[in-house]
């Protein structure tokens, strides 16, 4: 179980780090890679766990290998956090707030978009 | 070499999470996700003082790769933090939900700091 989290962390943490490489955010820059890097892999999670507790009976290391590893290690809170950190000891306290609310919000409307998105499919599967 | 210390990095840091959301979780019985809270928080203090270190030159940036992008990155985690966000709230718990949100950010900012003013105390 715990090889199955590891190798998924370590793919999820190297996409992280080849499209941080391939869109690098200057110094005092605003982060837009992890920006995109966090929404997108909730928007994956929130589609990816509602057909797993809704729909699809799958083997029992899909979870951790996929959500726990690859999604959980692609997304990361402690780089927000220090960006967000980043930006206000640059003296950029606007970008600070709305790239901390940005974040926050496009990842809590994107997870609830996955699972809306997941759920029509299930639907009309079912139907 | 620099795609090494993020991948050793990153197989110590998601199953650290992943054990430490197991032991977490077993030890309390509220529908609040504690374990997801303590990697986050614990994760941002952790960056904080590696990027406070960087900046004093008192770190090198194949540190930051290793402990940073790999093992801080893979330790803590946004997917899961927005999906345990939308479970508390679909299931009723809005009020949580609410409470985990704002609560992981904050104190997730605030540990960043508080690694950040550890760096400045320690090298600067």
């Amino acid at each position: 179980m715990i090889g199955v989290v590891a190798v998924g962390g370590v793919l999820g943490a190297c996409a992280r780090y080849a499209i941080a490489l391939g869109w690098p955010t200057a110094a005092g820059g605003f982060p837009w890679a992890t920006l995109v890097i966090n929404v997108a892999g909730c928007a994956v999670i929130g589609a990816f766990l509602t057909v797993l507790t809704e729909a699809w009976r799958a083997h029992r290391l899909v979870r951790p290998f996929f959500g726990t590893g690859v999604l959980g290690g692609f997304t990361t809170f402690s780089t927000y956090a220090v960006d967000v950190q980043r930006l206000m000891l640059a003296g950029r306290a606007a970008a600070a707030l709305g790239y901390l609310a940005a974040t926050l919000l496009a990842a809590l409307v994107a997870v609830w978009a996955g699972a809306a998105a997941a759920r029509l499919v299930i639907g009309r599967r079912t139907r | 070499m620099n795609w090494l210390l993020v991948i050793v990095g990153a197989a110590v840091g998601a199953p650290l999470r992943y054990l430490t959301d197991r032991a977490v979780q077993a030890r309390h019985d509220t529908v609040f996700p504690w374990g997801t809270f303590a990697v986050n928080v614990s994760g941002s203090l952790v960056l904080g003082l590696l990027t406070g270190a960087v900046a004093a030159g008192a770190a090198s940036s194949q540190l930051q790769l290793l402990l940073g992008t790999g093992f801080c990155g893979a330790l803590t985690t946004y997917s899961t933090f927005s999906w345990e966000t939308l479970r508390l709230a679909e299931g009723g718990a809005r009020f949580y939900a609410g409470v985990n949100a704002a609560g992981s950010v904050v104190a997730g900012l605030g540990s960043a700091f508080t690694g950040w003013a550890i760096a400045q105390a320690l090298w600067v």
